[in-house]
C-alpha cells in the first residue's frame, strides 16, 4: 500500500519503538500533525522548540533510548540549535526532525525557509535533506542508527512539505549497512592485556571515568571492576552517577570544582585509567601538569577522542562496556595479587584526603541566608540519593554535583560540554515522562530558570510533577563568582535583583509556588514540595555571595585549588 | 610539515561542505583541495594538502574518518607517492620575450594552449617544486593570471 511521507514518518516511528515526541507544529509541518493522532505516540507540545530537543535529551539521558522531536522550517528550526549543540557535546542520541519549504522552494528564500542542515552540520552527527520520498523510510532508520550506536549524538532530518505529502510503497527497512560508518565495539586484546600489565605493576592506579561508562550502560562493570581490584575511582560530571557516591573508593568529582582527593590522586597517581572521557580543559586544568607522574590508558569509542589533548600510553577504541569486561578477565589472569593489600597504602593515601577536605561550606554566611550547600544536602537525605536530579548550569550545578550523592546510571542530567542555562528544566520534563514514576528535581538558579521558564506550560499541562528548586541568590551566580575572584569584584550584567515573583510565577502557570527564607524550613516545605503530585517552583533564597569551593581557577594546575 | 591526504567520499550534497567547515572549525589548514568524481558512481575523491604537527595531522585524519560520509582517509605522505598539479598562466610575450619564454616553456615541458599577439597561456603540470621554479622563472615577464588545480596524488604501486 502507498503511504504519504507524512505516514512514513510516524510508521518508521512506531517501528523503531518510539512512544514519545516532544514538538512544536508550524506551517511545514502540518501534514505530520494531521496524521499524528492515528498513531500509538503521545506527542507532548514544548512552548518553544529549544525546550523540545532538551526533553528529548533528558529523556534520552534517563533511559539510554533515542530522544525525538518535531518541529517546524525556519524559526522553530533555529530554535533547536542549542539544544542540538548541547546534545552533541555530551554524546547525547537525539533524532530531530525540522519541517522545511516544499523541495521546489529550497533555495529561493521562502517564507520560512532556512538551511537548517547547513546550519548545524558542525554541531550534529550527521544530517540530512530529504528530497525524495523514497528515500525517507531508509533514511529514518540511518538517522536512529547513527544517533544511538558508535559514540551517541544527535541527528537531524529536515523533511520539506512535498516530500510528506509525496505518496510511495512503504517497507521499513531491516538491515542497515553505512560503508562509511563501523563504529569498532570491541578492544584490540594485546592492548588490554597491557593495560592489565600495566595495572598490575602500578601502586597509585586511579579510574577517571566519565560519560561514556553511562552511555555504554557500563556502570555496573566499573563498579565491580573498581571493588575487585581496589581502584579508586573518580570522575567528570558526564560520569557521575556510574559508580556509587556512597563507596569508600569514590573521591568525588575531579577538575575545575572538584573535590581535594580527586584532583590529588591525579596529580599523584601513577597510572591513570581513563573510561570513556576525553580529557576536557574543565577537567585537566593546565594539560601541561595534568597526572604528571602516570601513565594514562584511555578508553574510548571515538578514536578522536584520544591523544586529542593529552598524550596517552595505552589507547583502546572500543564500547566501554567491552574493554571493562576484557579488563576484567585479564586481570583476573593475573594469578597470585592480593590487590586490596597491594593498594591499601594508596587507597588509604586517597580516603585520608577524602577525610581531611570534604566538600564543605561554612554553615553560616555573610548575611545568614541558607546556604545552597546546606539545601542540596537535604535534596539527598530527603530522596536517599534515589531521585533523578537535572541541572541548569553555573553555581547550582556545581553545587548540585558535589553536595548530592549519585548512586546510580541515569539520574544525573546536566549539560556538561556545552554548558548550557536553561537545560535543566526541560531536561527534567523529558526525564519525568519517561520516568512516570520517579520523583524528578531541576536544581536551578534564579538567572537559569528564566531561560525556559515557558515550559511551566508544559509541565502543568500534562501533569508531569517536576519539581523545580531554586537556590535563588539573586545573581548570576557562577559569573559573579568568577568577578570576585579574578577581576576586582566588578560585579558587571551579573545583578538579577528584579526577578519575578517565582511563587506568583507558579500558580500562574497552575503550579505550586514555595517560598523558602529560612533554614529550619528547608526540610519541611521540601518534604511537601516531593509529595505533592503537582509542577511546584520551591524558591529558596540563599546567601547571595556564596561561592563554589574548591575551585581551580581556569588555566592552573590541578594541585592549585582555593578551598573554603 | 606537508602532508597531501587522499580522501574519499561518498558524492552527496553538502559533502564537500562538511569537510570543507571540519577544517575551518577546528582551525586546521588547508593549503590545496581538489575534488572530483571516480569511476566509482556515486563516489568522490578529495585530495587535500595541509599541513600541522603530527598530533594535528593525526586529529585531522581522524576527524575525516569521523565524517559519516568520508569512506576513506590515506595519508599519502606515508607512502611512496605520485603528486602532481595542473597551472594555467597567462603570461606576457611580447616579441622580444616570446622565444624565450617557449624555451622555458620546452624546458619545462610545458605545453602552449593558447596565443595572442601579446600573450602566452601556458600549461604546466608537476609536484609543487617545479610549479614554484617556472613561476620563478616567468615572473619577470609578467604573469597575468594564474590557475592552479591543487594537489591530486596517488600511492606507486612499488613501495621501495
Amino acid at each position: 500500500m502507498e503511504l504519504t511521507g507524512a505516514q512514513i514518518l510516524l510508521e518508521s516511528l512506531k517501528q523503531e519503538g518510539v512512544k514519545h515526541i516532544f514538538g512544536f507544529p508550524g506551517g511545514a509541518v502540518i501534514d505530520i500533525y494531521d496524521e499524528l493522532p492515528r498513531y500509538p505516540i503521545e506527542h507532548f507540545l514544548v512552548r518553544h522548540e529549544q525546550g523540545a530537543v532538551h526533553a528529548a535529551d533528558g529523556y534520552a539521558r534517563s533511559t539510554g533510548k533515542v530522544g525525538v522531536c518535531l518541529v517546524t522550517s525556519g524559526p522553530g528550526a533555529t530554535n533547536t540549535v542549542t539544544g542540538i549543540a548541547t546534545a552533541y557535546m555530551d554524546s547525547i542520541p537525539v533524532v530531530i526532525f525540522t519541517g522545511q519549504v516544499p523541495t521546489a522552494l529550497i533555495g529561493n528564500d521562502a517564507f520560512q525557509e532556512v538551511d537548517i542542515v547547513g546550519i548545524t552540520r558542525p554541531c550534529t552527527k550527521h544530517n540530512y535533506l530529504v528530497k525524495d520520498v523514497k528515500d525517507l523510510a531508509r533514511t529514518i532508520k540511518q538517522a536512529f542508527y547513527i544517533a544511538s550506536s558508535g559514540r551517541p549524538g544527535p541527528v537531524l532530518v529536515d523533511l520539506p512539505k512535498d516530500v510528506m505529502q509525496a505518496r510511495t510503497e512503504f517497507e521499513y527497512p531491516k538491515t542497515i549497512s553505512l560503508r562509511s560508518y563501523n563504529p569498532n565495539y570491541t578492544p584490540n586484546r594485546k592492548q588490554v592485556k597491557n593495560a592489565a600489565r600495566l595495572i598490575s605493576k602500578a601502586e597509585r592506579p586511579l579510574i577517571y571515568s566519565g560519560g561514556g561508562v553511562i552511555s555504554s550502560h557500563a556502570g555496573e562493570v566499573l563498579t565491580r571492576l573498581a571493588r575487585r581490584f581496589s581502584l579508586p575511582v573518580t570522575s567528570t560530571l558526564m560520569g557521575l552517577g556510574a559508580f556509587p557516591g556512597n563507596d569508600p573508593l569514590w573521591l568525588g568529582m575531579l577538575g575545575m570544582h572538584g573535590t581535594y582527593a580527586a584532583n590529588m590522586a591525579v596529580n599523584n597517581s601513577d597510572v591513570l585509567i581513563s573510561i570513556g572521557a576525553r580529557f576536557d580543559d574543565r577537567v585537566t586544568g593546565k594539560v601541561s601538569t595534568f597526572a604528571p607522574r602516570a601513565k594514562i590508558i584511555h578508553i574510548d569509542i571515538a578514536p578522536t577522542s584520544i591523544r586529542k589533548n593529552v598524550n596517552v600510553h595505552i589507547p583502546i577504541v572500543s564500547d566501554c562496556l567491552n574493554a571493562l569486561k576484557a579488563l576484567e578477565e585479564d586481570l583476573d589472569e593475573l594469578s597470585g595479587i592480593d590487590w586490596e593489600e597491594k593498594h591499601s597504602a594508596w587507597v588509604k593515601t586517597v580516603t585520608g584526603w577524602c577525610r581531611e577536605h570534604p566538600v564543605k561550606y561554612e554553615p553560616v554566611g555573610k548575611t545568614g541566608r541558607i546556604k545552597p550547600q546546606y539545601v542540596m544536602e537535604r535534596i539527598y537525605e530527603l530522596t536517599k540519593g534515589e531521585a533523578i536530579i537535572a541541572t541548569e548550569v553555573g553555581q547550582n550545578q556545581m553545587w548540585a554535583a558535589q553536595f548530592y550523592k549519585y548512586h546510580h546510571p541515569r539520574t544525573w542530567l546536566s549539560s556538561g560540554g556545552l554548558g548550557t542555562m536553561g537545560y535543566g528544566f526541560p531536561a527534567a520534563i523529558g526525564a519525568q515522562v519517561a520516568n512516570p514514576g520517579k520523583l524528578v528535581i531541576d536544581i536551578a538558579g534564579d538567572g537559569s530558570i528564566q531561560m525556559n521558564i515557558q515550559e511551566m506550560a508544559t509541565a502543568v499541562c500534562y501533569n508531569l510533577p517536576v519539581k523545580i528548586v531554586i537556590l535563588n541568590n539573586s545573581y548570576l551566580g557562577m559569573v559573579r563568582q568568577w568577578q570576585e575572584l579574578f577581576y576586582n569584584k566588578n560585579y558587571c550584567a551579573t545583578c538579577l535583583d528584579t526577578a519575578p515573583d517565582f511563587v506568583k510565577l507558579a500558580e500562574a502557570y497552575g503550579a505550586e509556588g514555595y517560598l523558602v527564607e529560612k533554614t529550619e524550613d528547608v526540610v519541611p516545605v521540601l518534604t511537601r514540595a516531593f509529595a505533592s503530585p503537582k509542577t511546584c517552583i520551591v524558591d529558596i533564597r540563599v546567601e547571595p555571595e556564596e561561592n563554589v569551593y574548591p575551585m581551580v581557577p581556569a588555566g592552573a594546575s590541578l594541585t592549585e585549588m582555593l578551598l573554603v | 610539515m606537508r602532508h597531501v591526504l587522499s580522501v574519499l567520499v561518498e558524492n552527496e550534497p553538502g559533502v564537500l561542505s562538511r569537510v570543507a567547515g571540519l577544517f575551518s572549525g577546528r582551525g586546521f589548514n588547508i593549503d590545496t583541495l581538489n575534488v572530483g568524481p571516480t569511476l566509482e558512481k556515486g563516489v568522490s575523491l578529495m585530495t587535500i594538502s595541509t599541513h600541522g604537527e603530527e598530533q594535528i595531522i593525526e586529529q585531522i585524519i581522524k576527524q575525516l574518518r569521523k565524517v559519516i560520509t568520508v569512506i576513506k582517509v590515506v595519508d599519502l605522505s606515508n607512502a611512496r607517492a605520485v603528486e602532481r598539479e595542473m597551472v594555467l598562466l597567462k603570461v606576457n610575450a611580447a616579441d622580444h620575450n616570446r622565444a624565450e619564454i617557449l624555451r622555458i616553456a620546452d624546458i619545462f615541458r610545458c605545453k602552449v594552449v593558447d596565443v595572442s599577439v601579446d600573450e602566452l597561456t601556458l600549461e604546466v603540470t608537476g609536484d609543487q617544486g617545479k610549479i614554484k621554479a617556472i613561476v620563478n622563472l616567468l615572473q619577470r615577464f609578467g604573469i597575468k593570471e594564474f590557475a592552479r588545480t591543487g594537489t591530486v596524488a596517488m600511492r606507486r604501486s612499488m613501495q621501495l
